[in-house]
């Protein structure tokens, strides 16, 4: 069992930025550095749903709703309005921490839990995508398309480095943030609220409140990974952003690396980034890469509940109590 | 007085779980409810804490109206309870399952930490700080229970049932630290079935019985009272039942 409130080392996150920075200069290939984006972006998307979903243990199955809100509103506020891109990733933050503000006071204020909160997290995704694809606004079923205008100035970089550079600054802050949560009165109260919410209210803790904090950030999170993924393929439609697919994406990749730990979800992003190449290599089979996907998470679950990261910890003797 | 609770009801159904019930802990005391298995006891702690709304009844604390607030404020307000059946966050340590509590009072993580050894000390835990909480034995999670609420610094704990399953050393032990509670600054108010244990420490007892208030005073005036008697031992046991019909009504089929 693994402490979720004792601070990762300085140096260990210190050699995963060095390595993270030298990694498009050793591997220069655009294969690779779209590897490495897809591999961050979803290390990035996947902290958003641990942040709720592992510190605070708030499992939600429509993490996708912040994400594909994210998306629009940065196209939307580009298209239409003229914004700059860049400008589209503090906008895409407020949208998904909108979103998620208002789906947490209604699901916590109805006293929504577990199961009951996950379904009903999936049920506002797809009412936004049905929301989405009906109306002219945000472009109806054919989705949007951003004109190719490739300048650093307009979040489009002819090069993929840049925006490799892009989401690790992104993921670099994520991993800042889960770690931050480690240290903080807020993460200790969050983790009191995941193991137990009786005894946390009984403690003094506000849970309503702490549990719409969490869900706002995390919200804030997933809306900037999807400006990101707006910007990166420069094409959204309803079925892209707000897919049931990409919010298990998220809970997948923090589950399998390690649910409520700093580096879990860039385990995990690291495998499924690395298992979709792989088969999109070597085979012509469609969503291959999603069913070992599947079937490795058969496999962690039965023998590393606790997710890929507890293989680094094993190592490390459990403390022995005295009797 | 700073707990004063007046006329408290709670219904479950057709159940009046607590009738009635009024009662009051002075400052800097050790005070006791008991009474039979059943009787209403947690009901009427989780009623005090705001765990349950009431249906009738005041509850003053500090001199304030606190009836119907939320859980947390009361928490924050100084009256802080513990759980018969322990409610540890299993999967974190000793050491932070104390901090969460100690975090209530220091923001600052250097502080909450230094203020969580410190109340693990006071109540004999600070040998098994880096145990998860769900390895611990059942007298681990009752001490648990207490220093988690300690380190709040509240002024008034709430202990429901903190000895129960404990071995008579173990007993001992939490007895020691229950007094040194009180002579901190601390005021307790406990349940508690190990009779030995209520008669040495408390200063004032308060007995429950179907819900209802049916004696209060010293531990000597409680033990000699003819309700109290029966409530515990059932009508017939003593020799002046005659007397005895007209007190609490505590018949036992």
């Amino acid at each position: 069992m693994t402490s979720t409130l004792k601070p990762v080392p300085w140096a260990l996150h210190l050699t995963v930025l060095a390595i993270a920075v030298v990694f498009p200069f050793v591997f220069p290939s655009s294969f690779m550095v779209n590897f490495g984006v897809m591999a961050l972006f979803y290390a990035f998307i996947g902290q958003s749903w641990n942040i709720s979903g592992g510190f605070a243990g708030q499992l939600s199955f429509g993490h996708v709703a912040f994400f594909g809100v994210g998306a629009y509103a940065s196209t939307i506020m580009q298209l239409r309005f003229g914004w700059s891109p860049w400008l589209g990733l503090p906008v895409s933050a407020l949208a998904g921490a909108l979103v998620g503000g208002v789906i947490a006071v209604l699901s916590f204020r109805a006293g929504l839990k577990g199961s009951y909160f996950a379904l009903i997290t999936l049920a506002f995704a797809e009412v936004l995508r049905i929301v989405t694809n009906s109306v002219s606004f945000t472009g109806g079923g054919l989705g949007l398309l951003i004109p190719m205008k490739a300048s650093a100035t307009n979040f489009q970089f002819a090069e993929r480095i840049g925006f490799y550079f892009v989401i690790l600054m992104l993921a670099a802050l994520s991993v800042a943030l889960a770690e931050w949560l480690r240290r903080s009165r807020f993460g200790a109260q969050l983790a009191a609220i995941r193991e137990n919410e009786d005894s946390a209210k009984a403690l003094g803790i506000n849970v309503f409140r702490e549990k719409v904090k969490v869900m706002l950030i995390s919200g804030a999170i997933s809306g900037m990974g999807g400006c990101f993924f707006a910007q990166y393929f420069l094409y959204i439609d309803p079925l892209v952003v707000f897919g049931v697919d990409k919010s298990v994406e998220m809970l997948l990749v923090s589950m399998i690396g390690g649910a409520g730990t700093v580096y879990g979800p860039l385990v995990g992003a690291l495998l499924l980034a690395s298992i979709s190449d792989i088969t999109r290599v070597l085979t012509q089979v469609q969503g291959l890469s999603l069913v070992l996907y599947g079937s490795l998470l058969v496999v962690i679950i039965a023998y590393l509940p606790n997710g890929l990261i507890d293989l680094f910890k094993r190592r490390r003797k459990p403390a022995g109590g005295q009797a | 007085m700073m707990l004063q609770v007046t006329g408290l009801t709670k219904i479950f159904g057709g159940l009046r779980a607590v009738d009635n019930a009024s009662l009051g802990v002075d400052e800097g005391r050790i005070v006791a409810l008991i009474g039979p298995n059943g009787a209403g006891k947690t009901t009427l702690f989780a009623c005090i804490a705001g765990f349950l709304p009431l249906n009738a009844g005041r509850v003053e604390f500090l001199g304030r109206d606190i009836t119907g607030l939320p859980v947390h404020e009361i928490a924050r307000a100084g009256m802080v309870r513990t759980f018969q059946i322990t409610q540890p966050f299993a999967k974190l340590t000793v050491h932070e399952n104390i901090a969460v509590g100690a975090y209530q009072k220091f923001s600052n993580r250097a502080q909450a930490w230094a203020h969580a050894q410190a109340i693990a000390e006071q109540v004999g835990m600070a040998h098994m700080l880096a145990q998860p909480a769900s390895e611990l034995t059942v007298a681990g999670r009752k001490r648990l229970e207490l220093a988690r609420a300690l380190a709040t610094s509240p002024r008034l704990l709430l202990l429901d049932e903190v000895m129960a399953g404990l071995n008579p050393s173990e007993i001992l032990e939490i007895i020691a630290i229950i007094r040194q509670i009180r002579d901190n600054g601390v005021t307790v108010l406990l349940i508690e079935h190990v009779m030995h244990a209520v008669m040495s420490l408390s200063d004032h007892i308060h007995v429950l019985s179907y819900g209802k208030i049916i004696a209060e005073g010293s531990p000597q005036q409680v033990v000699s009272n003819q309700a109290v008697v029966e409530a515990y031992l059932g009508r017939g046991s003593t020799a002046n039942d005659a007397e005895a019909d007209a007190a609490a009504g505590a018949t036992h089929a």
